[in-house]
């Protein structure tokens, strides 16, 4: 009994955390149709940006709740200067060209940015543990967890309902539906989509450090776990349907039970549990669980 | 019409490489074995690309082909090369076929991502692996090669180094005449407009079948050769970020000639090599700019450099 609420939970706090990484992935592949591979490098100076910054405001022996704060300021930053970055500096030449073109594009930009953190934070691992036990604990079947993990869920539950309320009751998510069903239509009809993609790309980027400076605390952030979190990503994103976000929220809860299952019963098969499910989806259902019917050009 | 060269600029080559490779001080002959084992795996990648198919997964294959030859002594005690590298052929020419009869069906990103999955999937397993040593791998060691005892010989390093390069140019030589005849064409024909294939009478899911198998197999006989050459195989090799340097050197190259993968791995480990040395933290930023250099303006890859001087030349 007790280990299989432990699995539940364990699931419920894992998909959370997977929810928040893949949100902004399919946020950009939706709007841009961009596989975005640096979104693991976002990530990870999210991570790191969030260890440097709270870890000096607690050397600084300022009011530890204000830790949380930082952390987001971190995310929000890393966000608004690498989005625009990315988007005005590189991605915009690049629109229009083969869908493949553009995640080695991506992918190229992540093999830049990996050695970018190394050069700025080194190779040794950061630690941000404070906040993680900050919150006190709570206890679930003989079980104790930090509150910590509590939080991470409200988190994901927030930006995922905000994020589909923004998109179907409000004017910029109406506009953002019509470029993602048909971009030139929307053109047309006077959509500046420059501006859409490049709002879209920050909002997805700011995300993505959100995910990584919320993981710090639980993680040594290390050269690495850029590489690791965008394939998991990748899996829950492909799972669920690219570009959809109920796809991305379900896909995030069947893959954190499945892994919590797994490491429960057959630790040995963690990774390998993941992948397999991601093949059987895609096996199953060849475009994911919620993908969007398309109209067929010819 | 132009004669073509490409065969006789691959046997110049490697001649130049056989005769000169005993001259060669130890890190660069290590350096040509490298770029030949990854430039017969962007061999393989080079005629899926050409069929308008990016595989995010070929690690698989790579690292399957050398599991498939380093397990054989853990295993069975075997130690004999050819067995070895027959073995990582079989093995790979048998899972591909099956995972071929699935991923012919998918696309552009959908194909890239299933591929990725499957190697993550063989990842995930040898990590937990404890018997093959998990994260670490296992040493292989080669004892003979047909029948020929060369372990601990001086010219031990030589003789695996010739086969590599014999195989090279065999495969090379043998794609080079596949890409001309009447399927090797129909290649560039799927990628430009499938139906059109489909109606001409040709069917498109065999011949996708047929591709992938033969770039599975070339990636696995990379494999291999890289697990006898190096002596140490590890998971690594199934990891997403290996099929990511694939994806990159066929980039890098382009899909011109069967020389250009060859000329691209050659170029992709000088500059890990070289970048690695010097400053061992800026090397894949190094890969990166190069990358995307070569995407915008090069879109047909160093090859086309070629191309071009050729043709303002004639």
């Amino acid at each position: 009994m007790t280990q299989l609420v432990a699995v539940l939970v364990d699931g419920l706090i894992y998909s959370s955390w997977l929810f928040i990484m893949a949100i902004g992935l399919t946020l950009i592949y939706g709007v841009m149709k961009i596989l975005n591979i640096a979104h693991g490098s976002l990530f990870a100076l999210g991570a790191y940006t969030a260890a440097s910054m709270a870890g000096y405001w607690f050397e600084q022996g300022y009011p530890a709740m204000g830790s949380y704060a930082v952390m987001l300021v971190a995310a929000i930053l890393v966000g608004i200067i690498a989005g625009p970055l990315l988007e005005r500096g590189l991605l915009r030449f690049m629109y229009g060209r083969d869908e493949i073109v553009l995640v080695l594009v991506t992918y190229a930009t992540f093999l830049i940015l990996e050695d970018f953190i190394k050069l700025v934070w080194g190779v040794d691992p950061y630690f941000l543990y404070q906040p993680y036990g900050l919150l006190g604990n709570f206890d679930i079947a003989d079980l104790t967890y930090p509150n910590y993990n509590l939080l991470l869920l409200a988190i994901s539950i927030a930006i995922g309902g905000l994020l589909a309320w923004a998109l179907a009751r409000t004017r910029q998510g109406r506009i953002l539906i019509a470029v993602i069903h048909d971009r030139e239509m929307a053109a047309s009809q006077g959509v500046n989509v420059g501006r859409v993609y490049f709002v879209t790309f920050t909002l997805g980027a700011m995300l993505g450090a959100l995910g990584g400076a919320l993981t710090a605390p639980m993680i040594s952030v290390q050269p690495g776990i850029g590489a690791e979190t965008i394939v998991l990503a990748f899996a829950v994103v492909v799972i669920g349907g690219l570009g959809s976000l109920p796809g991305a929220a379900l896909a995030a809860l069947l893959v954190g039970l499945v892994r919590a299952a797994t490491i429960h019963f057959r630790p040995e098969l963690d990774l390998f549990s993941i992948y397999f499910v991601m093949a059987a989806v895609l096996i199953a259902r060849p475009k994911g669980l919620f993908s969007a019917q398309e109209a067929r050009k010819i | 019409m132009k004669r073509d060269r490409t065969i006789g600029i691959l046997t110049a080559v490697m001649v130049a490489m056989l005769v000169l490779a005993p001259t060669l001080p130890s890190w660069a002959m290590f350096l040509f074995t490298v770029s030949l084992c990854y430039g017969i795996v962007v061999l393989g990648m080079m005629l899926l690309i050409r069929t308008g198919l990016v595989s995010f997964g070929h690690g698989l294959y790579y690292c399957l082909g050398a599991y498939a030859a380093g397990t054989l002594e853990p295993l069975f005690g075997i130690t004999e090369l050819a067995i070895m590298l027959g073995s990582a052929i079989a093995v790979t020419a048998a899972i591909s076929a099956v995972l071929a009869l699935l991923l012919r069906k998918y696309r552009d990103i959908f194909f890239a991502m299933l591929s990725l999955a499957f190697s993550m999937i063989l990842y995930g397993l040898l990590v937990k692996t404890s018997s093959l040593g998990s994260t670490d791998g296992f040493n292989v060691t080669v004892k003979t090669m047909f029948g020929v005892h060369i372990a601990g010989t001086p010219y031990e390093r030589y003789l695996i180094f010739v086969l590599t390069v014999l195989i090279c140019w065999i495969c090379a030589v043998l794609m080079h005449y596949y890409l001309k005849s009447h399927r090797g064409r129909l290649a560039e024909a799927i990628r430009d407009n499938e139906l059109r294939v489909e109606y001409m009478g040709a069917s498109v899911a065999n011949t996708i079948h047929l591709h992938y198998v033969i770039s599975a197999v070339l990636a696995g006989l990379g494999g291999a050769l890289m697990a006898v050459s190096v002596g140490h195989i590890d998971p690594e090799m199934a990891y997403w970020t290996t099929s990511g340097e694939f994806v990159f050197i066929s980039i890098l190259s382009g899909t011109g000639s069967v020389l250009a993968p060859f000329l691209g791995a050659t170029i992709f480990e000088s500059i890990r090599s070289f970048a690695y040395e010097y400053s061992p933290n800026t090397w894949q930023m190094a890969l990166g700019i190069t990358m995307l250099l070569v995407i915008m303006f090069l879109p047909g890859g160093l090859w086309s450099l070629f191309k071009r001087a050729t043709r303002s030349s004639a």
